[in-house]
């Protein structure tokens, strides 16, 4: 009986899987097809956008510096133990270094390098270097000592050794404010000079208020906006809509005019009698908010509006119909059903405000500085780059960070944003 | 597609294309030179003093772009060894590390004659001094009615209460703190290399901490002023001068403990015109240069010479003028380049406490 069966399941086999064979062959065309479509995007974005920062954050570990300009010393200082100070040869090394350096333009980067570690480190380079150019004594090692007595100090050469080391972990550790001390272990750096773990918490604080304000303000207009009539409703979003086509920096500077203490706000309260002094609603942290939550509140209510469009109201009549309360069937029924909207806002809003620079620069004052502000000033002015690209790796690891939790608490995979 | 691409012969393309590329680069090549500076009251100064007379001289055109100081952009060009740069306005500390670090080119001082009448070390290696300029404070003449005179009454808040406008920066901010507190201006720097004077400048900025309004580009300083939102402000003297005598405010600068700097002319590593640039800063150190200069933004001459070139009524708005230049304090840029960092790093920490 089996036998007669065997053939002809067989071929049947043969046929299902050449026609499987076929239909894959077609969806992988297809594949090759959007993919190649999509290349000149993806080729784009590799070329100016991941590129870029993948170099930017590459920064943060690589330490050429020292490296680079100074050969010889690196090899030297690989030998040495770390105890006392070293040989001539090292010193003879760091003399040559610093000659060539300067023939070569690179004595002002490495100065700056070393900089970063030692106030002062720089000049004493830059000294070495002027003096030792029209020297040639017999041996180098007492002639720099006597030049300067630091270079008989076990923390120069520590740091040099650091310094050429690579890549090294001391960016991201200055990025949250630690180091690594003479006796090898990591450890805080003095409270005085500690500015980014404080800096990082404060950035989260402001974007997690910032959310919870256009959460708050956003939600009742976007059900306004989904309950009402097409007509009304279409001309109500013109009013979300044109302010968020308007440039940030317009509305960040309209703010400005606004909330000054002789802006528009202020002059009417007073002339109203209603304060007899200016509020401070600049250069603190409400002006901070108050601007960021107004640049930010079009993504909120966007995110909403799209999901309540599609909430059909039967369920909630349905609700009603069996005997709840208007406000029971709100929170128990409604609510529940845009839950995805809000998470889609609140993620949004929360992510685009870890990175805001130009409203906190423009409208806090000396304790509102965010996390973006404190990369563009190693950036720009300190040159600090590898500091800037560890600054950088840590939002970019906490945005990531967040994307997680807030996939695990509303699944962000589900959601869909316009 | 393949048949219009087969039509039009490979050679005509390849023609049009080279005589749209030297058309384009002959179009470049009649001159423009790329100039950036820190903008507003100065770039404008500096157009009716020096660029425009320039181009009528040799047809070299202008093009310009303003920042706010800083060596980053440069040194990114410097990396791509793309310069889009000829030439650059610059702040004494850059202007040094610019050349430490080789972004600048070197600048033969032979090409500018007799240089015995500039004033001292205000020539370098590879830039020349295109003016001097003061860090000042300022105050809003129909606000204050007993005027202040001196440092101490920027930091008294019981005799002249109300906001002050301070850079966010601690470059000079910690020169006047200490002055204030009755250090010498020739001793601020020694006393400010020590931890005990850092500590001591930020005591004293502490007692005002709470009234100052910061503030990071030049134009904010008087803009601040105009508004209403601080009595007296830290400012440019130019920036200054500039809102009192061609908008008319009722401003008026104290020169008691002026910071005062030298601004740089240089050229970057690689720049696509440097002889052009070369040219443009022989023609701009000249002493009728400087003193035409001088005409259009309250900045003085680097050069003794160009002095009695000026307008007598005029010389009493300058940073160097005898009046004025009483208790002066010319910035330490060395000092800065190797303290900098870690004392911006405390005045952070500072500013959030």
């Amino acid at each position: 009986m089996n036998m007669p069966l065997q053939p002809t399941a067989t071929i049947g086999a043969t046929q299902r899987g050449g026609d499987r064979h076929a239909w894959k062959r077609a969806r992988r065309k297809a594949a090759v097809q959007a993919l190649l479509l999509a290349l000149p995007l993806l080729v784009f974005l590799l070329a100016t956008f991941i590129a870029p920062i993948a170099s930017l954050l590459a920064r943060s570990v690589q330490n050429p510096e020292v490296r680079g300009s100074m050969p010889q010393l690196t090899a030297a200082l690989q030998t040495w133990d770390g105890g006392g100070v070293p040989g001539e040869p090292a010193f003879a090394a760091l003399a040559q270094g610093l000659r060539q350096s300067a023939e070569g333009g690179q004595l002002g980067n490495l100065a700056r390098r070393m900089n970063f570690y030692q106030p002062e480190f720089r000049s004493l380079l830059m000294k070495t270097a002027r003096e030792t150019r029209s020297q040639t004594p017999d041996a180098w090692k007492p002639a720099l000592i006597e030049m300067d007595p630091r270079w008989g100090e076990t923390e120069t050469w520590r740091l040099l050794k650091r310094a050429a080391t690579s890549p090294t972990p001391d960016y991201l550790l200055n990025a949250i404010d630690a180091q690594v001390s003479p006796d090898g272990s990591v450890t805080s750096v003095p409270a005085d000079s500690a500015i980014y773990r404080a800096a990082f918490v404060r950035t989260v604080q402001i974007s997690g208020t910032v959310t919870l304000l256009c959460l708050l303000l956003g939600y009742p207009v976007a059900y306004l906006l989904a309950t009402l009539p097409p007509k009304q409703g279409n001309r109500l979003m013109l009013f979300v809509i044109v302010p968020f086509w308007t440039s940030l920096l317009v509305r960040t500077t309209a703010w400005y005019v606004l909330l000054q203490p002789g802006g528009v706000i202020n002059t009417a309260l007073l002339r109203f009698g209603l304060i007899h002094h200016p509020v401070p609603l600049i250069f603190n942290r409400t002006g901070v908010l108050i601007g960021m939550t107004h640049i930010l509140l079009p993504y909120m209510i966007l995110a909403i509006y799209s999901v309540m469009k599609g909430v059909s109201p039967v369920y909630v009549r349905a609700a009603q119909s069996l005997g709840a309360h208007p406000v029971t069937a709100f929170i128990r029924v409604y609510i529940p059903q845009t839950l995805p909207g809000v998470g889609a806002g609140c993620f949004l809003v929360f992510v685009l405000a870890l990175g805001y620079y130009i409203t906190p620069a423009l409208l806090g004052g000396a304790g509102d500085e965010m996390i973006s502000q404190l990369i563009a000033s190693q950036t720009n002015e300190q040159l600090n780059w590898g500091l800037a690209g560890a600054l950088s790796c840590y939002l970019v690891v906490f945005t990531a960070l967040f994307y997680f939790v807030f996939n695990r608490l509303v699944g962000i995979d589900r959601l869909r944003f316009g | 597609m393949h048949a219009t691409r087969s039509r039009i012969p490979h050679g005509a393309v390849l023609t049009a294309v080279t005589v749209l590329s030297v058309l384009a680069s002959t179009a470049h090549a009649a001159d423009t030179l790329s100039v950036v500076t820190f903008g507003g009251a100065y770039e404008a100064a500096a157009k009716q003093a020096w660029f425009e007379p320039f181009t009528a001289k040799t047809g070299i055109g202008f093009s310009t772009e303003s920042y706010d100081g800083g060596l980053a952009k440069l040194s990114a060009m410097e990396q791509a060894k793309n310069p889009t740069w000829d030439l650059i306005d610059l702040e004494t500390n850059d202007a040094i590390t610019a050349c430490d670090e080789g972004l600048l080119q070197k600048f033969d001082r032979k090409q500018l004659g007799n240089t015995s009448d500039f004033l001292a070390g205000s020539i370098s290696d590879c830039a020349v001094s295109a003016m001097v300029w003061s860090t000042v404070y300022a105050y809003d003449t129909t606000k204050l009615k007993t005027p202040p005179t001196t440092i101490n009454d920027f930091f008294d808040l019981q005799k002249y209460p109300g906001k002050r406008g301070m850079r966010k920066s601690p470059k000079v901010a910690m020169e006047w703190a200490l002055i204030a507190d009755g250090v010498a201006p020739k001793e601020v720097y020694k006393v400010l290399g020590t931890p005990a004077g850092v500590d001591r400048a930020f005591k004293k900025l502490d007692t005002i901490k709470s009234s100052i309004v910061w503030w990071d580009a030049g134009a904010q300083a008087p803009q601040l002023l105009a508004d209403g939102a601080v009595v007296m402000t830290q400012a440019y003297n130019g920036r200054i001068d500039d809102a009192t005598h061609k908008d008319g405010k009722p401003f008026k600068v104290v020169w008691d403990a002026q910071v005062y700097d030298y601004e740089w002319w240089g050229i970057p590593m690689g720049a696509k015109h440097a002889a052009d640039a070369a040219k443009f800063i022989v023609s701009a150190s000249t002493p009728q240069a400087y003193a035409d200069l001088s005409k259009y933004i309250a900045y003085a001459p680097p050069r003794k010479d160009a002095i009695p070139l000026i307008d007598k009524s005029r010389l009493g708005d300058l940073p160097t003028a005898p009046a004025n230049f009483k208790r002066p304090l010319q910035i330490d840029a060395t000092f800065w380049a190797d303290n900098a960092d870690a004392i911006s790093k405390r005045f952070q920490v500072w500013l959030t406490q």
